[in-house]
């Protein structure tokens, strides 16, 4: 890993500590009486605050988990880095699209 | 059993530590492309994802579910701590704050996986 992509691993990983530990609350909120679709949307549809922090928790993560990803398959796996970084790279790109859709799905 | 020397040090706290560190995140990362995909579901209609959520309102799954629990705060805890040594003065402890953070992460899933039953 160069020093660029060590940066944004850590710096990703230091900005989603809160995101993450307000989603482990979230989660044990929204299942006390089970999950359903209404619940979700009513407190998430409309608001700027959810679409914020799910939007930079989403950007977050997709270059956080592409590093990660790059990483394992560098060390673990017989493919070159170059193939590596490429794959990496389509899943973290992947993942923001996927992401960014399932943000604007309970926002919008 | 014995233990070749040269993997004698994957017996050790810190090395388990950060085995679990990668495991977790690994298991995350491809957890989550299916987690945006069911809450993509509520793109067309809330229904969609309701009849999901139902579907999948079982035993196995909330087992699984608390297994995500534990691993997504194993490596919140597991990755504050990389970021503090890293970040700041070197403390002692660090196989105990490592067991720790496994104790806690452990103990949160175990409460989720009460409430949800």
């Amino acid at each position: 890993m160069n020093v660029r992509l060590y940066v944004w691993q850590r710096a990703t990983a230091a900005l989603m500590v809160p995101l993450v530990a307000i989603h482990i609350a979230v989660i044990f909120y929204a299942t006390r009486q089970g999950l359903s679709a209404a619940d979700i949307l009513s407190r998430t549809r409309g608001s700027i605050a959810w679409a914020a922090y799910y939007g930079l928790f989403v950007a977050a993560v997709s270059i956080h988990a592409a590093i990660g990803v790059r990483n394992v398959l560098a060390e673990w796996s017989p493919l070159p880095e170059r193939y590596a970084g490429r794959l990496a790279l389509f899943f973290g790109l992947l993942l923001a699209a996927l992401g960014a859709r399932a943000v604007a799905a309970v926002v919008l | 059993m014995t233990i070749a020397p040269h993997l004698k040090h994957r017996t050790g706290t810190l090395w388990l530590a950060a085995l679990i560190h990668r495991l977790s995140g690994l298991a995350l990362a491809i957890f989550l492309p299916l987690h945006f995909l069911v809450l993509a579901l509520a793109l067309h209609r809330a229904a969609q994802l309701d009849a999901f959520l139902r579907r999948t309102d079982q035993p196995l799954v909330k087992l699984a579910e608390a297994l995500l629990v534990f691993l997504l705060t194993v490596h919140l805890l597991g990755g504050l701590r990389v970021l503090v040594i890293e970040n700041f003065d070197w403390r002692d402890g660090q196989k105990q704050l490592a067991t720790l953070a496994a104790t806690i992460s452990a103990i949160v899933a175990f409460v989720f996986l009460v409430r949800v039953f």
